[in-house]
């Protein structure tokens, strides 16, 4: 089983451990940089033929159209998804619909389930609860199994074991496969196409004898009650079609009004994400098909803090995120310190809002510190497909952290300097540090003190600009 | 256990109520803007597939029984959907066969609803002629029949074709991974070959 999140250190010491390592820093700059060409080359060629910011705003407007009327179309849903043959459960928080789960899987006595990369399963921790009750679920994303069989932790939205070289995934796959059913052949190499097949092999067992899947979803159309998947390797199509049963668990933001809404959407995810016209694999399915893939057709609706999220006028556009992961991979913080110093599977800039959002503040300083894990330079929000003002949402954060603590614990000092600058420079550079820590300050104190009303407003410009300082320094200027 | 959901379920959409008291629910979606028109549709989709490492190979209807044998290996397995226009001598139609007897098959011919251009993708509707999500799942070579007048431009184009209480599989090119150092190996779980016959 996967190791957990729970009782991460704050960012500033996860990211100044991560600093350290020099692998780490090598995959993510080489893995983040990558990416980041592939994207700007097909945002240009979409701009040359049409317009990239009118798409963004297209696709901003599905979901937030979506999020005003939330409650009219989870009720839509609802019925669309019942009339199609599919059962539909709600779910408060992450136990509850743990509970559903297990329940499921154990009324059709079996003790194995097949898995699509699905964050909102990591988020409820579903693997390790489903072990709690005697089921083994199988990951069956490649890096995923990578992660799940490493005993380790993802890194990334979308390649979450980007911190792991080939080497390494050789080694894992010889010692670890074994355990976990069809060996990986003795002579394996570290050929990334060797590895595949293995993986191809090993998992092909797997979804040949799965009597049920389980998955999360990109998009649930309230129309017409349709779920959508988007991937890569046809591990998802395997999961949704080959098992008897199919459980979805699905956070309530993933609704969309209608069919025609996917169009935006279908098209800037891809594009945002891999860096790709369109992901090899899109399946949709509208509950029970008579005669074709899964015929008992689950779907958990889950909050788990999403209506706190919605209930924040400022942060509530979080909930548009459709998971591309763009904002990670045009982050600085982020491509210095990988994912796991977020502490949580949601990592980046998304999820230095998306966790204390949908957690509160004022709880635990892990949470309190990571909307200052950032330089607030606005490349999340230039990068964001479905134009989420990140550094907007992060600066009305700092000031509820700063609310949470007033006339308490003086915490907020220590995390506005250590925040951003520990990853971006070195704490022994104190000169920066403290530019930091005023910056930080005179932030908590505008903020803190009045009301933030516009999500509109930017929030101040630092003396010198995020950018300018990057130059200036050459990136910090460490190895590492 | 649906019972116990019934609680939850009023609880988070009066939480939804309560987050949203005050906002007004109709919100204006811009339009999605659409790309400029391109001069031969047909070409560019036939571009974008082979972009994706796909075989494309265009061909006129009466050669198309001819070229749907030549995409298939000398001894293959073959499955095929009911419904399939194009006679597959040899091959298997589908009889609802299991994963595992899925498994033994080397090949599968289906044909496919819409094609889109920009993208390169191809949908399939699982209707006559396409089958079951199964069969174009588990063989490792995929032989998709796509007629040149299904071919649209773009997304938006394609959406209103397709029926959204049937299932969709979109497929762009062969199943693909870059997960391990972002080098990207085309054949993971889906078809590992990916053989489009665009027939005029
Ligand atoms: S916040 Fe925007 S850029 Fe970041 S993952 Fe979500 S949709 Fe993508």
């Amino acid at each position: 089983m996967s190791a957990t999140f729970v009782g991460m250190p704050a960012f500033p010491a996860a990211a100044h451990a991560a600093l350290g390592n020099a692998q780490l820093r090598h995959n993510l700059a080489h893995a983040t940089g990558t990416i980041r060409a592939k994207r700007q080359r097909l945002v240009d060629e979409l701009d040359a033929s049409c317009s990239w910011e009118e798409l963004r705003l297209a696709g901003a407007g599905v979901k937030e159209s979506a999020l005003v009327d939330l409650g009219t179309h989870l009720e839509r849903l609802e019925e669309t998804l019942t009339a199609n043959g599919a059962t539909v459960h709600w779910a408060r928080d992450a136990a509850e619909a743990n509970a559903v789960v297990a329940a499921i899987v154990k009324a059709h006595g079996v003790d194995e389930v097949v898995k699509v990369k699905s964050m909102v399963t990591q988020e409820i921790g579903l693997n390790e609860a489903l072990a709690a009750e005697g089921i083994a679920a199988w990951e069956t994303d490649l890096a995923e199994l990578i992660v799940q069989l490493g005993d380790d932790l993802p890194s990334h939205i979308l390649v979450p074991a980007i911190h792991r070289n080939r080497a390494e995934i050789r080694e894992i796959f010889l010692e670890r496969m074994a355990a976990a059913g069809r060996p990986a052949p003795a002579d394996l190499t570290d050929e990334p196409a060797a590895l595949a097949a293995a993986a191809r092999e090993h998992l092909r067992e797997k979804f040949l004898r799965a009597k049920v899947g389980i998955s999360g979803a990109n998009f649930a159309v309230a129309e017409t009650g349709t779920l959508v998947v988007v991937e890569s390797e046809g591990n998802g199509r395997m999961c949704l079609t080959l098992p008897e049963v199919l459980v979805s668990v699905v956070g309530i933001e993933k609704v969309v009004p209608t069919f025609h809404d996917l169009d935006s959407l279908l098209r800037l995810l891809p594009r945002s994400s891999t860096g790709e016209r369109m992901n090899p694999y899109t399946s949709t399915w509208s509950g029970v098909t008579p005669g074709d893939g899964p015929q008992e057709v689950h779907v958990v609706l889950l909050d788990n803090g999403r209506t706190n999220a919605l209930a924040d006028e400022v942060g509530r556009q979080a909930l548009r995120c459709i998971r591309c992961s763009a904002c990670l991979n045009v982050c600085p913080v982020y491509e210095r310190t990988g994912g796991h110093a977020y502490g949580s599977v949601y990592p980046g800039p998304i999820g230095a809002i998306l966790n204390p959002l949908l957690k509160g503040v004022g709880h635990d300083d892990q949470v309190d510190s990571l909307p200052y894990a950032s330089s607030l330079c606005g490349a999340c929000f230039e990068a964001c497909p479905v134009r989420i003002d990140i550094p907007s949402v992060l600066v009305d954060q700092r000031a509820k952290v700063v609310d949470a603590h007033r006339g308490g614990r003086p915490k907020v000092e220590a995390l506005a300097f250590k925040g951003a600058a520990v990853a971006l420079s070195d704490s022994r550079r104190l000169g920066l540090g403290e530019r930091f820590t005023g910056l930080g300050l005179r932030i908590g104190r505008r903020f803190g003190a009045s009301k933030w009303t516009s999500a509109r407003d930017l929030p101040p410009a630092p003396r010198e600009s995020f950018r300018a300082w990057w130059r200036r320094t050459e990136g910090g200027g460490h190895g590492g | 256990m649906v019972e116990a959901s019934k609680p939850a379920r009023e609880e988070i959409l009066g939480r939804v109520r309560r987050a949203l008291a005050g906002v007004e629910p109709g919100y204006a979606v811009p339009p999605s803007p659409r790309i400029a028109p391109v001069s031969d549709v047909v070409a560019h989709f036939a571009e974008r597939v082979a972009d994706y490492r796909a075989v494309v190979e265009r061909c006129s209807a009466a050669d198309l029984a001819a070229g749907v044998a030549a995409a298939l290996p000398a001894g293959a397995r073959v499955v095929v959907p009911a419904g399939l226009t194009v006679p597959v001598p040899g091959a298997d139609e589908d009889a609802g066969f299991t994963a595992a007897e899925l498994d033994g098959y080397d090949a599968v011919v289906t044909e496919a609803r819409v094609g889109i251009a920009e993208t390169g993708t191809i949908v399939l509707d699982h209707g006559p002629g396409q089958g079951r999500r199964a069969i174009s799942l588990v063989p490792d070579r995929h032989v998709c029949i796509v007629r040149a007048d299904q071919v649209v431009p773009d997304v938006p184009d394609a959406l209103p074709l397709l029926d959204p209480r049937r299932p969709h599989t979109w497929i762009s090119g062969p199943s693909a991974t870059s997960d391990i150092e972002l080098d990207r190996v085309e054949g993971v779980h889906g078809p590992r070959t990916l053989h489009v016959l665009l027939v005029d």
